[in-house]
């Protein structure tokens, strides 16, 4: 292993490497900040890059170090974030025109969290406009492509995050998950994403999509990076109601713990139906052995109200987004319309050129859910659906310690294939939805590829806060399935 | 035909906290635009709201005093419509599950007592404000000023239980005393902390359906409120008589012209799209905790006042003025207690001196010296006043100034004696006079006398004295 190049360490070893001064930040930040020059043109991974403040922030932690102070445990490891979190100084988007000027005059509690553990802030990752979409083509800033095959999407709504990981152009990222959106990329390119469990991140500052459904996550090449960078960033935030106030467990211990006697169940509705794709279902089963051998045992679980998941997601987050983007009206911050005669005609407009077609179109849908007369037919009945799906998990984890399913139905489809038919493309996210309803934690590990050599991911679900038991159970399939997780790409 | 009208009124007041109903700006008054903001009031991308306790315990502690039951679990609504005073474009309010229902008010009309129905409580926060340059409607700009967005309000909805613009006044008026009371709300109309909406309607005497109401909106004073209802009053009868019909509408009250306008009509009202906010948890409320706050109810306006009379023997009038103020009663108290004497005197001096006290530059034991000097007979009513008036500008006590001024009245009678003496001896014209029947002659040896003593003798004696010695 001694010629590994530097952008292929994982996080934890390129953290061990500055700390025992095997390698300076200054180094480590410049060779990525290399590599994203050379790279980045061809999958636009980022949406701001900050080589500058990179390289001061590598400088400064240097002379800390060398004064035997470390700030944390990612001491002067570069590090992007999805352009959804609110960064100081630093302009942050969230993938629309709406935000393209928008400088934060504040830090959202991920962003302080990973800074204050001692990481490079090395830019802000593109992603799905607002967080809405699964392929990463709804950004005002252009898509980002597969670095595995970059005619291809990474999936999305964090496939910036995810396509910079797999590009080895950052060690790790934090993304968010609303229905899918760190799981499903992950899954797409090659590398492990976590949702946490709701209320395990806080949400402070960052952008809000659905706040009911939306949680930050680590994504990273190995389980063992991503269940230390959640240690990092979760915790209670008194300025986050919805966080909870539960100690942070040692996650990273998590990884290695054997996984004789798991009781892992398989959803039966989530195999049913034809929209799984074959090699999708031969890879997961690959997970399923790799878990048997190290004497797991399987359990047959049924979650019957899965059918009805998606309806209700399309429901609730667009009701949800319809009132938290008329933030953007043009008043206070970002893109105001020009020349408007009056005020309604400046919003309107300012709306109109600020937000794309996919947010449009969910704001549209939100808005008539949430209207009088329409609420309890739409937005009420798709919340009693959400008990029942919470209902469900709760019944099956009497059962199953983990759920094993497929992240999503297909490998990476090809950029442009499904932006016609937003309900093939909302079909994407058909195995992380109910998840997110349920406020339950996920993973998606990496557990094969195509023939055509595109990742697969295997996703596993647990009981809320029991994100130990996700990290134990893909810790064990990573371990059985050592698999390729940077993308053979070339400057 | 006779007709009835039917009033039911929404008061909004703000909490007195010190800080907003979300975030932790300041919520003093007549700081300069935008000053009292941040990211969180602002509505700026990602921020969250996190609920002010104190601002809970102010409504728990309204609804415990307005005979509300305390709602165990209530929840947060987001209210959307868009305009350029709300940043988020919704106000975060209760909806649907609010924190209190069902408390009432008792006020006094026609020397009898009314129970006014109180239907809800709720909390919600309060939106900025816009300033136009130049004229309205020919503005060059319109300018937001957010400090009061998300300034902690309480709504309290009572039942359309009154029938006239005087009963409206009333519940207003013991509703604004409850909450001074409570220290929830300073209750100045003035700056917007205690404003009202009135919806009217009028029905012919017998009917028992409602008949359509009109809101009626920015009314900044109880006289405003009772003025705007009975214009009101009298449009909605006239339209009727006439053949014509109310619609719903919301009207504003041009104070001005005394006329109320047409602002809005029902056709023309928001959806709202009301839902329940996500990034606030529902707000639990426990017994243990009403309990507590339960304890730090003070006497109320109803009870001071007729406490008062009880116990101090005073007229309901002058109780009334004592308790119409928490801190007047409690300074009458203090002085009471200090010097008992006549309680009636000492509530006169203590309203006499009614914004010293409140300004906090007196203290009980001035007023109980001052009344007990003078009750005693050792100082007269003018010195008295002069006394008070030095406490005030020199702030030391009252005895040391009086003796200091050489202000104690003379009433020792040998004392006077020998001024009396002294007098009479000066002038034995006057005597005789007097003996042989010019009884008005008195005044002028009381005059002589008083004269005489620098104004110390105490003029009743002096009388007495001169009486026995001319007899
Ligand atoms: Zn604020």
């Amino acid at each position: 292993m001694a010629n590994v190049p530097v952008h292929e360490w994982t996080l934890l070893e390129a953290a061990r490497k500055v700390r025992e001064k095997e390698i300076s930040s200054r180094e480590l930040t410049g060779a990525i900040l290399t590599r994203i020059e050379a790279l980045d043109p061809k999958v636009h991974a980022y949406i701001t890059v900050l080589p500058e403040a990179a390289a001061a922030q590598a400088a400064a932690c240097d002379e800390e170090q060398a004064k035997g102070a470390l700030r944390g445990p990612f001491h002067g490891v570069p590090i992007g974030l999805k352009d959804i979190f609110c960064t100081r100084g630093v302009r942050t988007t969230c993938g629309s025109r709406i935000l393209r000027d928008f400088i934060p005059p504040y830090d959202a509690s991920v962003t302080e969290k990973v800074l204050g553990a001692g990481a490079v802030l090395l830019g802000k990752h593109n992603m799905d406009e607002f967080a809405m979409g699964s392929s990463t083509e709804t950004s005002f800033f252009g898509a980002t492509r597969n670095p595995w095959d970059v005619s291809r999407i990474p999936g999305g709504s964090s496939g910036g995050t995810a396509a910079a990981v797999a590009a080895a152009m950052c060690f790790a990222g934090v993304g968010t998950d609303t229905g899918g959106s760190i799981r499903q990329p992950a899954s797409l390119c090659g590398v492990v994403g976590v949702k946490p469990t709701y209320g395990r991140v806080s949400r402070y500052g960052m952008v809000a999509f659905a706040s009911s459904l939306d949680q930050g996550g680590p994504i990273a090449r190995t389980v063992a990076d991503t269940a230390a960078l959640l240690g990092v960033i979760a915790g209670h935030d008194r300025r986050d109601s919805t966080s909870l106030d539960l100690p942070v467990p040692d996650y990273l211990a998590a990884v290695d713990r054997p996984v004789k006697g798991l009781r892992v169940g398989l959803p039966k509705e989530y195999y049913e139906g034809d929209g799984l794709s074959p090699e999708v279902r031969a890879a997961v089963q690959k997970a399923l052995k790799a878990l048997t051998d190290q004497g797991a045992v399987v359990v047959e679980v049924s979650l019957p109200h899965t059918s009805f998941a998606l309806s209700a997601y399309y429901l609730i987050a667009p009701a949800e987004a319809s009132s938290n983007l008329a933030r953007y009206d043009g008043v206070r911050y970002g893109h105001r319309a020009e020349g408007a005669s009056g005020l309604i005609e400046m919003m309107s407009r300012t709306r109109a050129e600020g937000f794309g077609d996919e947010v449009k179109r969910r704001v549209m849908i939100g808005t008539y859910a949430l209207s009088a007369g329409y609420y309890d037919a739409f937005y009420g009945k798709a919340q009693k659906v959400r008990t029942l799906i919470r209902d469900d998990f709760t019944k099956a984890f009497e059962a199953a310690d983990v759920l094993l399913t497929p992240t999503a139905p297909t490998p990476a489809f090809r950029l442009g294939e499904k932006t016609g038919d937003p309900l093939t493309m909302y079909l994407s996210d058909i195995y992380t939805i109910p998840c997110n309803l349920a406020g339950i934690p996920g993973i998606s590990v990496p557990c094969g590829f195509s023939a055509e050599g595109l990742p697969i991911g295997a996703q596993l679900l647990s009981k809320p806060f029991r994100e130990e038991t996700l990290f134990t159970a893909a810790g064990a399939i990573e371990r059985a399935l050592p698999l390729r997780r940077v993308a053979p790409l070339e400057g | 035909m006779a007709f009835e009208t039917v009033i039911g009124l929404e008061v909004h007041a703000q909490l007195s906290t010190r800080s907003k109903i979300f975030c932790a700006c300041s919520t003093a008054f007549g700081a300069a635009p935008n000053e009292n903001t941040c990211p969180v009031c602002t509505g700026m991308p990602g921020v969250l709201p996190v609920l002010n306790r104190k601002a809970v315990e102010c409504t728990i502690r309204t609804a415990l005093a307005t005979s509300c039951t305390v709602q165990r679990r209530s929840v947060f609504a987001r209210k959307n419509y868009f305009y350029p005073d709300l940043p988020k474009a919704y106000q975060i309010s209760q909806y649907e599950l609010p924190i209190a229902l069902g408390g009432h008010i008792d006020i006094e009309v026609d020397g009898g007592t009314k129970r006014i129905g109180i239907t809800r409580i709720h909390m919600e926060e309060d939106a900025g404000k816009l300033v136009h340059e130049g004229e309205f409607a020919g503005a060059q700009a319109s300018l937001a000023d957010l400090n009061r967005c998300s300034v902690p309000l309480m709504e309290i909805v009572s039942e359309p239980d009154m029938r006239t613009p005087e009963e409206g006044g009333a519940y207003l008026r013991r509703l604004h005393d409850v909450l001074v009371y409570l220290g929830v709300c300073d209750g100045n109309m003035e700056e917007g902390s205690f404003r009202c909406d009135a919806n009217v309607s009028v029905r012919p005497v017998g009917q028992e359906a409602f008949g359509t109401r009109a809101e009626l909106k920015n009314m900044n004073s109880f006289r405003n409120v009772e003025k705007a209802l009975e214009y009101e009053i009298r449009r909605q009868v006239e339209l009727i008589e006439d053949g014509g019909k109310v619609v719903q509408e919301t009207r504003l009250w041009d104070a001005n012209a005394g006329v109320t306008v047409s602002m809005r009509r029902k056709e023309e009202a928001h959806d709202y799209r009301y839902f329940p906010d996500p990034d606030l948890l529902p707000l639990i409320v426990d017994d243990s905790w009403v309990e507590e706050l339960r304890k730090t109810i003070p006497e109320l306006p109803a009870e001071k006042i007729a406490r008062l009379g009880r116990q101090y023997g005073i007229p309901r009038y002058d109780a009334g003025i004592l308790a119409s103020t928490p801190a007047l009663a409690d300074f009458f108290e203090a002085s009471a207690a200090i010097y008992g004497g006549n309680p009636k005197t000492t509530a006169n001096e203590c309203v006499h001196w009614k914004d010293a006290v409140l300004a906090g530059t007196l203290s009980p034991e001035t007023i109980a010296h001052a009344v007990e000097d003078r009750e005693r007979g050792t100082i007269s009513a003018t010195a008295s006043k002069k006394l008070v008036e030095l406490v005030l500008s020199t702030g030391k006590p009252f005895r040391m100034l009086r003796d200091e001024q050489g202000l104690t009245q003379v009433s020792d009678t040998s004392a006077l004696d020998i001024l009396v003496d002294k007098i009479l001896a000066a002038s034995p014209k006057e005597v005789e006079g007097y003996r042989g029947g010019k009884v008005g002659l008195l005044s002028f040896f009381v005059g002589q006398v008083m004269k005489e003593s620098r104004g110390k003798a105490n003029p009743k004696v002096v009388q007495e004295v001169l009486k026995k010695k001319l007899g």
